[in-house]
């Protein structure tokens, strides 16, 4: 029934037959081995996997990080393998919003500054910018941090400043890699609670990479990565 | 958006504090070298022109020794002029008069206390053609007699030197012959002539034993003559008197044009040889901003990877990086322009503390312009490689660098 829901929603993303291999010295890796896979819009997508299955690997690929070396990935139904590279930016600073177990935010500028920047390489005006990242920060819930840099940040807090950034530009999509590996239990849920509520609420698209089985059982479909290929597919009621 | 990126740029260099600041010393060190060097030399051109100008253009002046020019005649001992050759000058039509000058470093002593200095002898008629060319001008008493033993003293000589200021009326002594101090110059500003002393030349000859010899010959130009005509016609007449061939003269003829022309030309060849040195350390210092970025490139691999997983496009972040390469050579070039003001200053008021007044500083507003643009380009160009290095990077990889 799950499914047949899934066929109505459009595809944002679509893997057709996606092989990646990774150059190490002299040895060939094959980090994905053949993948197909559509994610539709809304859907909230699990991709769980033993470390070294590829699915970072995966995920890198549907965020338009790397490239496959075969096969073809559309993005909102265009072969992103005919666009520029200054092209498949823009689709990470509009269609895409990354959230990474590290963090990543940049540890020179401070919560505001940090949430900013996405809008700043898509030359939003100054005006449209905070009136935005307000928004944003009370949504996270970070209004009484705006000016902290990052190491004064704790990891929860870190990760719902990533969450802000990743929203900011309002993506069709957030990939989220382990987004809670580096949390302890209570500020992992709180960062599960607010990527559900922005899941439900906004209607984003939301993929995560994840270990933590709490977390990949709230997700509406589950897909299992073995040794860079799909071997099972869960859908939950 | 460009705003944004210098935001981000100074956010960075702020957080290397120590580094940029090093990086930055590499650039500073040749503009203010630049900057100072090219300042005094300018002033000092500037000056010589105003020298001239007050000079006039109707001298013309002999000297013996051949060469190319007046810089390439020391070590040698040149045949001296002549009184027949100041006759022969000054008969040549167009000159209006000519005169010999007859000058030698000798002691002169004023209460019991002994001073080597330039003595002059000069002819009562060409001694307002001297002093216009040399711009005396008397601060108080009046013009030397030709046929008394009178001197008239510079400036320092008659209030530095000496335990007491020397006064109108005083004696001074000079070979054994005692002169009498009728008049005082105001102060010219180099150390040479406001130490001279001057007698006529009648005393000079006397005094240095010699009978037909002059040190040089100063000739003024009737009015609306062509003053390098009668030079070159000097030329001629001195050449056939000495029998000499053309270009192996002994002694040469100067025309304050042809003389402003020389010092020009040795002051430009000074002003290029402090660009080469200049751009030398220049490209060192590039390379240190090369250095530094590529360093920082490395550094912020992963930041890169971010930035691009944003949203950031190539372009964006070369753009960022050179930015920042060309803030670090403009702020060098900043702080090396101010600092070679005052380097230069400091060298105008030392020089004036020490007898050349006429070492002035002149900073044109196109040399600091030049030098900041100057300072902003090496700092981009070094930045170039580096920044499109940051700029290639695949995000994939950059976010996995640790």
């Amino acid at each position: 029934m799950n499914k047949k829901t899934n066929e109505d929603r459009k595809a944002i993303v679509e893997l057709e037959n996606v092989k990646k291999i990774y150059k190490l010295g002299n040895v060939d890796v094959y980090a994905i081995k053949g993948i197909s896979l559509k994610i539709y819009d809304g859907e909230f997508l699990a991709i769980v996997g033993k470390s070294g299955s590829g699915k970072s690997t995966c995920l890198n690929l549907i965020g338009c990080l790397d490239k496959p070396t075969s096969g073809r990935i559309k993005v909102l139904g265009k072969d992103i393998s005919q666009f520029s590279e200054n092209e498949i930016a823009k689709i990470r600073g509009k269609t895409i919003g990354f959230v990474f177990q590290m963090f990543n935010l940049i540890p020179t500028l401070n919560t505001i500054e940090n949430i900013m920047l996405p809008m700043i390489f898509q030359g939003v005006k100054k005006e449209e910018r905070m009136k935005k990242v307000k928004e944003i920060i009370k949504l996270v819930g970070l209004e009484n941090r705006m000016l902290h840099k990052p190491n004064e940040l704790s990891g929860g807090e870190r990760q719902r400043v990533a969450i802000a950034r990743a929203l900011v530009n309002e993506p069709k999509i957030i990939l989220a890699d382990e987004p809670t590996g580096n949390l302890d239990s209570k500020s992992g849920k709180v960062i599960i609670d607010l990527l559900i509520k922005i899941n439900k609420e906004r209607g984003t698209t939301l993929v995560v990479v994840t270990h933590d089985i709490e977390l990949a059982s709230l997700a509406e479909r589950i897909i299992k990565l073995e040794d860079g290929r799909i071997v099972e597919e869960k859908i939950r009621r | 958006m460009i705003s944004e990126y210098i935001k981000i740029v100074f956010i960075n260099l702020k957080n290397r504090k120590l580094r940029s600041a090093l990086t930055i010393i590499g650039i500073f060190i040749g503009i203010a070298a630049v900057v100072s060097l090219i300042s005094i030399s300018e002033g000092m051109n500037i000056a010589i022109k105003e020298q001239f100008e007050k000079m006039g253009a109707d001298k013309i002046i002999i000297m013996p020794g051949g060469g190319e020019g007046m810089f390439f005649t020391f070590g040698l001992a040149p045949k001296p002029l002549t009184k027949e050759e100041v006759n022969k000058v000054a008969s040549i039509q167009g000159v209006d008069i000519a005169s010999g000058v007859l000058y030698r470093v000798t002691k002169v002593s004023f209460n019991n206390k002994a001073k080597n200095t330039y003595v002059i002898g000069i002819s009562k008629e060409t001694i307002d053609v001297v002093k216009t060319m040399q711009q005396y001008e008397l601060e108080k008493g009046r013009d030397f007699s030709s046929n008394r033993f009178e001197a008239i003293v510079g400036h320092d000589f008659a209030y530095e030197i000496f335990d007491r200021e020397i006064k109108l009326g005083d004696e001074i002594r000079i070979n054994e012959y005692n002169f009498k101090v009728v008049g005082i110059l105001k102060k010219i500003g180099t150390r040479s002539d406001d130490m001279s002393v001057i007698i006529s030349l009648d005393n000079a000859e006397k005094i240095f034993n010699t009978r037909d010899e002059v040190s040089m010959i100063v000739a003024k130009v009737k009015e609306d003559i062509d003053v390098e005509r009668v030079a070159s016609e000097i030329r001629e007449k001195l050449r056939k008197f000495r029998n000499e061939k053309k270009g192996e003269e002994s002694f040469q003829v100067q025309t304050s044009q042809q003389l402003l022309y020389r010092i020009q030309q040795v002051l430009g060849m000074f002003q290029i040889l402090l660009i080469g040195i200049a751009a030398i350390s220049l490209i060192v210092g590039g390379v240190g901003i090369m250095n530094t970025q590529y360093t920082s490139v490395l550094e912020r691999t992963r930041e890169i990877g971010i930035m691009k997983a944003i949203g950031a496009s190539n372009i964006d972040i070369m753009i960022i990086f050179l930015i920042e390469a060309g803030a670090i050579g403009l702020l060098g070039g900043f702080i090396g322009c101010i600092l070679g003001i005052g380097i230069a200053k400091t060298i105008e008021i030392y020089a004036s503390s020490s007898g050349f007044a006429m070492l002035k500083a002149y900073t044109s507003p196109v040399l600091i312009i030049f030098s900041l643009l100057f300072s902003f380009f090496v700092g981009a160009i070094s930045g170039f490689a580096p920044a499109l290095r940051a700029a290639r990077m695949q995000p994939a990889e950059a976010l996995r660098y640790e």
